[in-house]
């Protein structure tokens, strides 16, 4: 077992630091004695060296994806190519300031022109803004961009928004933020949209639907266009959560099916590394009537040939100051180049293989909820495990084996449920050893509980106390005074 | 299938053709094709106009001529701020970024597997509280202005029945349009002006957007005579000089945190920073890291406080926040302790007395006139004889970028240049834009 890692504060002691200042070349200013500080503010103080191991030695204690497989549903937890991290740090790009003349800084605006092109023909959209910075934030923007676009037309009444059962949590988060009620739409026996339902819920009080497809329990919405058909007919508009775009890439674009607006989560699908957390970028792309809503500025081409910022006519605004997380545009083009559109397509239709030929390894054991071709992630059920062993003893006791858990609880709407998406990037032979690995523990649960009930084993730590994080909230470093 | 390998980039997508075959054998099928039949048959497979992909090298020099194409702030004499600013990132910063147990890690959704992110972004959490002089400091925002309109709904939250945002005459004008947007699905508006009695905050920046450092103790006591909120966006590298919001009675601060050893990247992605106080803790969005214990009394960290979030809560959470700037939030962690207690307040104590230096020798250049007229941090207005706008430009072809034209906002004169002058700038670069101005003016 690894042994506990200090806190800076632990590991510091007065004087001590990495970074020398340079002296001072000007003479020194008055600083008002009202203004300055009465109190240092108590940072640590560390060499180098103790600086760097301790965080080599934090960074042992996680998993990613350059350690193991990370199954993790939902997530899209694909390999980060490594030159993606070499061209974003290109001093061109890197040290590149936002307020940069832009005849200056054409390389950076034609980088997103051409990234705007490629999304909008991969998803058919005729125009795509590459402000928001997440997927959700992207998901308030196309949520405020229907609500505008109603706005616009003297259309008031329009309170409610419709989200499937099935959806994420940020869906109903978006929807509230822009001021709009949500509407639960139940899901039918094989994980679609239940049409009856929502037939029954439109009327002319719908601003939009929310619709996530392939959907969160990983199908491919079997009625879409009647769906599409049902919501337009009641003069609600479509938006398309793009988190599971991984699966369709080159394959069916959401705008030609007739999505008005939809998201691309380029941390999942144009593989930016999750960064434990983010950064992230949300780029939004619509059509027809809603194009002119979309926030800016956006990347244009003139007559002159020259790269220009715009903001669209109508446009909702900013969402994000300057031009998004520039940054991790660049590592979403630079893939986008190096995979080409025949590339992107394979990837889609491998992530969709490899989630159905895992699904079919584990079938026996960890049944889908639902008995049909999957997308690039499939919803098994643990309602099967012998009595109290729950998904998440499951999900912990892989820890053991060296496998991150796939997501637990999630989709609502499955029991037990334990959400798996291999990604296109893990070989067969790792499908195979996951497999080998789940009905291990399928069958130490029968054998063998408390392994699965006290998992995981081999961590630093054991599993947290959650409800004494709550209770008793430690929010900073007690080290520190 | 591409058989010769020029339309599959083999190296991110490990299934050779027998591996596909043995897979579909396995499912019973005969081409992946039929694992797409719910999708409606006309939609199916539809011409994709994207080139081939191209081979590592040949994508590294399409990206590395697109770089070139770009003046970047290493090359030139360089005064431009406005939000985004040239600091010096110390070494160690991109050597932690760049170990892949961080950079391609999750969320940390699973506690255990994720010590490392936790015990890093918990590290984070302490040491911006401590410049901030804040209780409860969250994981981070997509970037300052997100950190500034979460903090306006969470005080339309706490001040039920208040329904105006109170806007200091400082704050960026890229932030307020920002927070337009985000408030655009409430029924709450901003006004620019001290509180009313029916203001949920006041907001003020801390330097304000050109520089000037105002009186918080003064504006914390008029926000809460008005019952509003007092919400301060704040530097966190200013703070390590000047006496902290914390201290002056800030309910929230917010903040952008790029200074902290982020890269300007073109704008973004930066770092949103989000502080409050103890009292408020429960009403914050975002996410939180928290110190606890497993079963056998081993402290650990975990992301607490998740009752408000989304996934438990869905339209009743507190926002819709879901991915946020963890690698950032680590990259200003390492800047914060590289720099250490002396180093960052060193730091902000150079940017201060050359900013004071500029400001005294730009003052002295015929027909320039510095209009900061109390104490600045980092950012001064200097008053052009001619546009600024079009002395820029002259200067910009000489490779010298003296400053922002404020004109491009709303209400900014046309003669009025905003000077950023940072640790990086020496007073050569400060004596050379002072001479370069000179030559321009006449």
């Amino acid at each position: 077992m690894q042994s506990k890692v200090s806190s800076l504060w632990e590991l510091s002691s007065p004087g001590r630091r990495v970074v020398q200042t340079p002296s001072s070349d000007v003479p020194k200013a008055e600083l008002p004695a009202q203004l300055a500080r009465k109190e240092d503010a108590d940072l640590p103080e560390v060499s180098e060296l103790d600086l760097i191991r301790h965080y080599t030695r934090l960074s042992t204690l996680n998993y990613s994806i350059d350690t193991r497989f990370y199954p993790l549903g939902s997530c899209t937890m694909k390999y980060n190519p490594r030159i993606n991290e070499q061209t974003a740090r290109m001093a061109g790009f890197a040290a590149s300031h936002p307020y940069t003349p832009v005849q200056m800084v054409q390389g950076n605006l034609e980088l997103m022109y051409s990234l705007q092109q490629g999304l909008g023909e991969l998803s058919g959209f005729d125009s795509v803004s590459l402000q928001p910075a997440a997927g959700a934030q992207g998901e308030l923007t196309g949520v405020l961009m229907i609500k505008k676009y109603h706005q616009s037309r003297g259309d008031t009444g329009r309170t409610h928004f419709l989200i499937p059962d099935s959806a994420h949590g940020t869906n109903p988060a978006s929807v509230a933020m822009a001021g709009f009620t949500a509407l639960e739409v139940s899901s039918d026996k094989r994980g679609n949209i239940d049409l009856d339902h929502l037939k029954s819920l439109c009327d002319s009080s719908i601003a939009g639907i929310m619709i996530t497809n392939p959907n969160t329990l990983g199908l491919f919405e079997e009625n879409i266009l009647e769906v599409l058909q049902t919501v337009h007919d009641c003069g609600g508009l479509v938006y398309g959560d793009g988190a599971n775009l991984n699966a369709i890439m080159g394959i069916v674009k959401p705008g030609e099916l007739g999505f008005d607006v939809m998201h691309f989560n380029l941390h999942k699908t144009f593989s930016t590394p999750h960064g434990g957390g983010g950064p992230g970028a949300g780029p939004v792309g619509a059509g027809g009537a809603l194009r002119d809503f979309l926030p800016g500025p956006i990347a244009t081409l003139s007559s002159n040939g020259q790269y220009e910022l715009v903001q669209p006519k109508k446009s909702i605004g900013r969402l994000k100051t300057f031009y998004g997380n520039f940054g991790v545009l660049v590592r979403a083009y630079t893939y986008l180049l190096s995979q080409g559109g025949s590339g992107l397509r394979e990837s889609s239709e491998n992530a969709v293989l490899s989630a159905n030929y895992l699904m079919g390894l584990v079938k026996d054991i960890l049944p889908p909820w639902y008995d049909r071709a999957c997308m690039h992630e499939f919803v098994s059920s643990g309602e099967n495990l012998p009595d109290g062993i729950h998904t998440m003893d499951l999900a912990k006791r892989l820890i053991d084996y060296g496998f991150h858990p796939p997501t637990v609880y999630f989709p609502l709407i499955v029991p037990e449920a334990l959400m798996v998406e291999p990604t296109e990037t893990e070989s067969v032979e790792t499908l195979d050893a996951f497999a080998a690995v789940l009905r291990e523990i399928v069958k130490e649960s029968k054998v063998n509980p408390e392994l699965l009930h006290d998992a995981p084993h081999q961590e630093l730590v054991s599993r947290l106390d959650e409800v004494m994080a709550v209770r008793k909230p430690i929010l900073k470093n007690p080290k520190s005074s | 299938m591409n058989e010769n390998n020029r339309g599959w980039n083999m190296s991110y997508n490990p299934h050779t053709a027998e591996d596909r075959q043995k897979m579909l054998e396995t499912l019973g099928l005969s081409s992946v094709k039929e694992l797409f039949a719910d999708i409606p048959e006309a939609y199916r497979y539809p011409e994709v106009n994207i080139p081939e992909g191209l081979s590592e090298m040949e994508v590294k020099n399409r990206l590395s001529s697109l770089a070139g194409a770009n003046q970047n702030s290493e090359e030139g004499l360089w005064f431009l701020g406005g939000g985004i600013y040239r600091h010096y990132i110390p070494s160690v910063v991109d050597a932690v970024l760049s170990r892949g147990e961080f950079f391609t890690a999750y969320t940390p959704y699973q506690p255990e597997v994720s010590q490392g992110t936790l015990q890093a972004l918990f590290e984070f959490q302490t040491m911006v509280a401590e410049l901030y002089g804040m209780d409860v400091v969250n994981a981070s925002h997509y970037d300052g202005a997100a950190s500034m309109a979460e903090a306006a709904l969470m005080a339309l939250r706490c001040k039920p029945g208040r329904q105006t945002i109170y806007l200091d005459d400082n704050i960026h004008p890229e932030y307020k349009e920002v927070m337009r947007t985000y408030l655009s699905g409430t029924k709450a508006h901003l006004k620019e002006g001290l509180p009313g009695e029916d203001g949920a905050c006041f907001i003020t920046a801390y330097p304000g957007f050109t520089g000037e450092i105002k009186d918080l103790k003064a504006l914390s006591g008029l926000a809460h005579d008005a019952g509003a909120l007092f919400i301060v966006h704040a530097d966190p590298l200013a703070c390590s000089l000047l006496e902290s919001p914390g201290a002056c009675g800030a309910d929230i601060v917010t903040g952008e945190g790029q200074p902290l050893g982020i890269p300007m990247s073109y704008g973004g992605p930066t770092l949103g920073l989000f502080a409050t106080t103890k009292k408020l803790i429960r009403k914050m969005p975002g996410r939180v890291v928290g110190q606890t214990m497993d079963a056998s009394g081993r402290a650990g960290c975990v992301l607490t406080f998740s009752a408000r979030e989304q996934h438990i809560r869905r339209e009743k959470a507190t926002s819709n926040i879901c991915s946020n700037q963890g690698l950032l939030a680590l990259a200003a962690a390492v800047y914060m302790a590289a720099m250490g207690k002396q180093g960052i307040k060193e730091t902000a104590r150079l940017i201060y007395d050359k900013g004071a230096y500029a400001a005294s020798v730009l003052d002295k250049v015929p027909g320039f006139q510095v209009k900061t007229s109390g104490p600045f941090f980092r950012e001064f207005v200097l008053s052009c004889p001619r546009p600024a706008r079009d002395i820029a430009h002259e200067l910009e072809l000489k490779g010298i970028f003296p400053g922002l034209a404020l004109d491009r906002f709303e209400g900014f004169p046309e003669s009025d240049l905003l000077v950023c002058v940072t640790e990086m700038n020496s007073k050569n670069d400060i004596d050379s834009l002072a001479a370069a101005l000179g030559e321009v003016s006449k």
